[in-house]
C-alpha cells in the first residue's frame, strides 16, 4: 500500500468531481482516478479534428445546481453559462416554427400555425413554471425512506407533501399528469400543431428507451425543466469552452481545496475487508487505500462489478440486475468549412445559435422510436442539433463551425450485427435527415465524429452508453433510485457510497448527487 | 429631439427591438436584440461594437498645450508621451469632480480629450492667457468601442495592419479600415480587453460595415447601452449623474465630490506644477474623504431567504439599476448604493456606492434594502474593492 486518503472517489465525471470538491472543501484528503486522459466523463471537451472542439457527449447545461456555483465558487474557476435562446423546428413542408426570447415574436410565429396554440403556450409556461418550482426541491434533498419511522425520514415526507399539496387543485392535476402521462399526450392536452407537440414532447424521451407516446415520458420532459439559470426555470445555456468547461471548473476548484486528481488510473475493484471498503485497486495492480470509497460509475458497475455481488444482499443485486439501463441515444459531431443553410430559414441569423431540433411531427417520433423497439437505429431519427461555435467562437477556427447532434434512437443491442459494423450507417442516417433541412450541409463537413451507445459505453465506461446512468422513469427514482433501500448514497457495504448519475436525484449536469452524497458522507464521519 | 449618429443608417435597420435612448442629444440604441443577454455576452466572450459618437471630443493644440491640459487635469499630464492615454477627472477651483474622460497625446503640442458634458467653455476658460486653441471635434470625429476577448481579432482581420496586435493598455495608433484613416486606442469602459475607433464620419459606414463583416467570424455583435451599462459595473466604472455628480450640476454642496470621494485618489497628483482645484484637493486630502468608494457584493442566501418569504425566487433585474439604495450597518445608514447588477458571468449580484469611509472596510458585512413584494426588506451583502472583473491587462 503506498499512500492513504480519506476518501478515493471512482470515477472524474462532473459527479465524482463535485463529491470531491465538497469533500476536499471540509478538509478531508481527497483522491480522484478517472481512468481516461482527462477529467468529465461524459462532460468533455476535445479536439478530435484539429482546430475543432467537440463536446463530445453531453452538450448543454440547465440544471447544474446554483448551491454547487456558489458553494464552489465556479465562475472563478471559470465556469461561465453563456444563453442558448432558440428553439428552431423545421417542417417537410418547407415552414418552421421557431421560438426564442423575442416573447411576441414567438407568439407571432406560434399564431401562423394555431392562435389557440399561441396562447395555450403562455398558459403552459406558466404551467410548467410551478410544476419545476413543486419538484426541484428533491433535487436538494435525500429522498426519504416511506418505510422508515426515523424522524429524518418522516421529516422529509413531510416536506415532499407539504411541496405537493401546498399546489392549487389544477396544479395537483397536472403534477399527477406528467408522473403518468405520455409526453405526446401531455402536451396534446395543451396544443394542436403537430410540430410543436413533437419538439416539446421530445424532451420527454432523451436518454430514454421509450417512444414520445410510450406512459411516463412526461415526467423525463418535467426532469428537463426543472433547470434554472439565475432563478429562470427552464432556461438552457452552453458551457464556455463546451461541457468540459465544466468539468475543469469543477476539477480546479477540487484542487484548490486540496483534492488530488489522477487521470489515465482505471480502477480494477473496491477492497474490501469484513464488510467495509479500506481502498482500491488499479487495473495495473497499484493498491491504494482510503477510508472512504465513492463510486461515481453506474449502479451496474457500483455495484457488480467493482465489488463481489456476494458481498451484498441477493433482494439488492437483482435489483440492480434488473435496474433499467438501456442505451437508446447516441451522438453525431461534425467539423464544418462553414455554416449551413437552413431552406426553412436562409441566411445567417441568431437561430443558429440556439437548438435546431428535427422533430416535425409526432409520427416521426414514434416511427423513429418503432425501429428502435425491433433493435434498428431510426432510418429517420430525431436530432437535437446545436451549433457551439455560434455561441462560443473559440469552438472552432474562423468563419468555421462544429455542430452538435443529439440522437435518438440508437438502441445498444442491435438486432442485427454490430455497432462496429453499422456506425457508419448511423452517421449516414443522421447526416440524411438533417441534409434534408440543410441541403448543403454534406458538402461543408471536414470531419465527421460518430458515436454510437457502444463507443459511449467503452470511451465513458457508463453501461450501455445510457447517459443517465438508468432510465429516468417513476420506477427508478426517488426513494428508488437506484434500488429501494439504497437511495441514500450508502451501500450495503460500510464506507462504500455512491454519487454518480445512477443515485438521486438522476442524470444531466445537475451535481446534484455528487453534492448530496457528499453531504451524507461527511454526515456520518460526525457520527 | 434626438439626432441619429454617423452610424445611424446602418443601427436602425439593425435594431430589432427599436429601443432606443437619448445620449448627449444623440439617438443611442439599447439594444439591437429584443434581449440584452447576447449584447452582453458579447463584451464578455467574443466581441461587442457600440456607437460610442455621442461623447464629446475636443482638441486642446498650440505650443502650450501641454500646460493647459496639465493645468485641467488632476493627472500629471507631461508625463503623458505622444501616442499615451490617460484617464483622469477634472475639478473645479474647490476640487470637486466636475467630469472625468480620457486624454489622448496626439502630437508633442496636440491631445484630444473626451468628456460625458459640455467642456468647451471650461477648457477655454482654463486655458485664458496659454499659447492654445480648445477646439470642439465633437462633431468632426464619429467613434466606436470594439470590445471583448476577440476584438483585437476582429480589428487584425479588419485593418490587416499586425502592429495593432503590440497596442498596449492605453495606448493609440493610427491606421488604416477599409481604406479610411483611423485613430486607435487601446481604451474602454468595459474591463475587458478592447479598443476604440476615432474617425471623420464621411468613412463611419465604411468601417462600420467591414467590422461587422469581418466580426462574423468573431461572434462579433453591435451592443446597446443596456449592455455597456452591466459591464461598467462589473468593471467598477464611474457613470457621471449615476454614480457621481458633477459640481457643475450639483444644486447642493452635499451633492459635490472630490476624486478622493469616489475612488479616483489616485488620479490626484498633488506635486505636479499647479492645476485648477490643487490648493483645495491638498486640503481635502489632508482632512480625509467624506466618502470611501466601495463595491458590494450582495449575498444570494439572503435574498432567496427574503423572497422565500413570500415563495418567490429571487427577483433581480437583468439589466443594470442606477437606482440608488441605502446601506445600513446596524441600523445606522453608513452610505448608498448608486448602481447595481446581477453579472452573469460572475453569478453574483454586485453594486457599486459609497460608504463612510470609517465603515469602508473590505471584507465587512453590511445590509442594503431591498423591496420584496413593495415590502422594505435588508439583504446581507458584504464589502469588497471593485472592480468585480478586469480582464488581464497585461497582454
Amino acid at each position: 500500500m503506498s499512500q492513504k486518503y480519506d476518501v478515493i472517489v471512482i470515477g472524474g465525471g462532473h459527479n465524482g468531481l463535485v463529491t470531491a470538491a465538497y469533500l476536499a472543501k471540509a478538509g478531508k484528503r481527497v483522491l480522484v482516478l478517472e481512468k481516461r486522459y482527462l477529467v468529465g466523463g461524459a462532460s468533455v471537451t476535445e479536439e478530435v479534428y484539429p482546430g475543432f472542439k467537440f463536446s463530445v457527449f453531453s452538450y448543454v447545461v440547465s440544471l447544474l445546481r446554483p448551491e454547487i456555483i456558489r458553494d464552489l465558487n465556479l465562475p472563478k474557476h471559470g465556469l461561465t453559462i453563456l444563453p442558448l435562446e432558440s428553439t428552431l423546428t423545421p417542417l417537410p413542408n418547407g415552414d418552421y416554427i421557431y421560438r426564442d426570447a423575442d416573447h411576441f415574436r414567438t407568439l407571432r410565429d406560434i399564431a401562423r400555425h394555431s392562435q389557440r396554440d399561441a396562447e395555450a403556450y403562455e398558459e403552459y409556461g406558466r404551467a410548467m413554471y410551478f410544476m419545476a418550482k413543486a419538484v426541484k426541491f428533491i433535487l436538494g434533498m435525500v429522498p426519504p425512506d416511506p418505510t422508515s419511522f426515523h424522524p429524518e425520514d418522516l421529516l422529509g415526507l413531510a416536506k415532499t407533501a407539504r411541496n405537493f399539496l401546498g399546489l392549487e387543485e389544477d396544479q395537483l392535476y397536472t403534477l399527477v399528469k406528467l408522473m403518468t402521462m405520455s409526453a405526446a399526450d401531455f402536451v396534446s392536452e395543451w396544443f394542436e400543431t403537430d410540430g410543436l407537440r413533437a419538439t416539446l414532447a421530445a424532451s420527454g424521451i432523451i436518454g430514454t428507451f421509450l417512444g414520445i407516446r410510450s406512459p411516463g415520458t412526461a415526467y423525463v420532459l418535467l426532469h428537463h425543466y426543472m433547470g434554472e439559470i439565475d432563478g429562470a426555470f427552464r432556461a438552457w445555456g452552453f458551457a464556455k469552452g463546451g461541457t468540459g468547461g465544466i468539468a475543469e471548473a469543477i476539477a480546479s476548484a477540487a484542487r484548490e481545496f486540496g483534492a488530488e486528481i489522477r487521470t489515465e488510473a482505471p480502477v480494477a475493484e473496491v477492497l474490501v475487508k469484513d464488510g467495509q471498503a479500506v481502498g482500491v485497486v488499479l487495473e495495473n495492480g497499484e493498491e491504494i487505500s482510503g477510508d472512504v470509497v465513492v463510486s461515481s460509475l453506474d449502479p451496474k458497475v457500483t455495484f457488480l462489478k467493482l465489488v463481489d455481488p456476494r458481498q451484498l444482499p441477493p433482494e439488492l443485486v437483482e435489483d440492480i440486475r434488473k435496474f433499467n439501463i438501456r442505451g437508446s441515444s447516441g451522438k453525431v459531431n461534425l467539423a464544418l468549412d462553414g455554416l449551413p443553410n437552413l431552406t426553412c430559414m436562409p441566411g445567417y441569423g441568431r437561430h443558429l445559435a440556439g437548438a435546431i431540433s428535427i422533430s416535425p411531427s409526432v409520427e416521426y417520433m414514434e416511427r423513429a422510436y418503432d425501429d428502435a423497439k425491433y433493435g434498428r437505429f431510426s432510418r429517420r431519427p430525431y436530432v437535437d442539433v446545436i451549433i457551439p461555435s455560434m455561441i462560443d467562437p473559440d469552438m472552432a477556427p474562423p468563419g468555421k463551425h462544429v455542430m452538435s447532434c443529439f440522437v435518438q434512437y440508437a438502441p445498444y443491442e442491435l438486432a442485427e450485427g454490430t455497432w462496429d459494423e453499422q456506425r457508419e450507417a448511423f452517421g449516414n442516417a443522421v447526416v440524411d435527415a438533417l441534409s434534408q433541412f440543410m441541403p448543403d450541409l454534406k458538402e461543408k463537413i471536414l470531419y465527421r465524429q460518430v458515436l454510437t451507445p457502444l463507443d459511449i459505453e467503452r470511451m465513458v465506461g457508463i453501461t450501455q452508453g445510457n447517459i443517465f446512468h438508468g432510465e429516468l422513469s417513476l420506477s427508478q427514482l426517488f426513494f428508488l433510485r437506484p434500488a429501494p433501500g439504497y437511495a441514500k448514497f450508502r451501500t450495503p457495504i460500510r464506507n462504500y457510497y455512491q454519487c454518480g448519475s445512477g443515485a438521486h436525484p438522476g442524470g444531466g449536469i445537475t451535481g446534484a448527487p455528487g453534492r448530496l452524497a457528499a453531504l451524507e458522507i461527511l454526515k456520518d464521519q460526525r457520527k | 429631439m434626438p439626432i441619429p449618429t454617423p452610424f445611424y443608417p446602418r443601427t436602425s435597420t439593425l435594431s430589432e427591438s427599436h429601443e432606443w435612448s437619448e445620449w448627449a442629444g444623440y439617438l443611442a440604441a439599447i439594444t439591437y436584440e429584443p434581449t440584452h443577454d447576447r449584447e452582453y455576452w458579447a463584451v464578455r466572450n467574443s466581441a461587442g461594437l457600440l456607437d460610442v459618437t455621442p461623447l464629446f471630443k475636443y482638441e486642446v493644440r498650440g505650443p502650450d498645450a501641454e500646460r493647459a491640459v496639465n493645468r485641467i487635469m488632476t493627472r500629471d499630464v507631461s508625463r503623458c508621451r505622444v501616442g499615451q492615454v490617460m484617464y483622469s477627472p477634472w475639478c473645479d477651483e474647490d476640487g470637486f469632480v466636475i467630469d472625468d474622460g480620457t486624454v489622448a497625446r496626439l502630437a508633442p503640442d496636440r491631445f484630444r480629450i473626451t468628456a460625458a458634458d459640455p467642456n468647451l467653455r471650461w477648457f477655454q476658460d482654463c486655458s485664458f492667457g496659454l499659447d492654445v486653441e480648445v477646439v470642439d471635434v465633437s462633431r468632426d470625429l464619429a467613434a466606436l468601442a470594439l470590445q471583448g476577448p476577440k476584438s483585437r481579432e476582429v480589428l487584425l482581420a479588419a485593418t490587416e495592419d499586425p502592429t495593432l496586435a503590440k497596442l498596449r493598455y492605453f495606448r493609440l495608433a493610427e491606421t488604416q479600415l477599409a481604406g479610411a484613416p483611423i485613430t486607435v486606442s487601446r481604451t474602454g469602459y468595459t474591463g475587458d480587453l478592447g479598443y476604440e475607433l476615432w474617425m471623420a464620419p464621411e468613412h463611419a459606414l465604411a468601417v462600420w460595415d467591414r467590422l461587422l463583416e469581418v466580426g462574423r467570424d468573431y461572434g462579433l455583435l453591435p451592443i446597446g447601452l443596456a449592455a455597456l451599462d452591466m459591464v461598467r459595473i462589473e468593471a467598477g466604472l464611474l457613470l457621471i449623474e449615476v454614480d457621481y455628480i458633477s459640481s457643475h450640476k450639483a444644486l447642493i454642496p452635499a451633492q459635490k465630490s472630490t476624486p478622493f470621494d469616489i475612488g479616483l485618489g489616485w488620479t490626484v497628483n498633488l506635486e505636479k506644477e499647479a492645476f485648477v482645484g490643487q490648493r483645495a484637493l491638498v486640503r481635502a486630502k489632508a482632512k480625509g474623504p467624506t466618502w470611501s468608494f466601495v463595491g458590494l457584493e450582495i449575498d444570494w442566501i439572503s435574498l432567496e431567504e427574503l423572497f422565500g418569504k413570500v415563495d418567490l425566487p429571487p427577483q433581480v433585474t437583468g439589466r443594470a439599476s442606477r437606482s440608488p439604495i441605502p446601506v445600513y450597518r446596524g441600523d445606522r445608514q453608513i452610505g448608498q448604493v448608486t448602481s447595481s447588477v446581477f453579472s452573469p458571468i460572475l453569478k453574483k449580484y454586485v453594486a457599486i456606492g459609497t460608504v463612510e469611509p470609517k465603515e469602508a472596510q473590505p471584507g465587512s458585512p453590511v445590509e442594503i434594502e431591498i423591496t420584496v413584494e413593495y415590502h422594505r426588506e435588508r439583504a446581507r451583502a458584504t464589502l469588497v474593492r471593485p472592480p468585480f472583473f478586469n480582464r488581464a491587462r497585461s497582454e
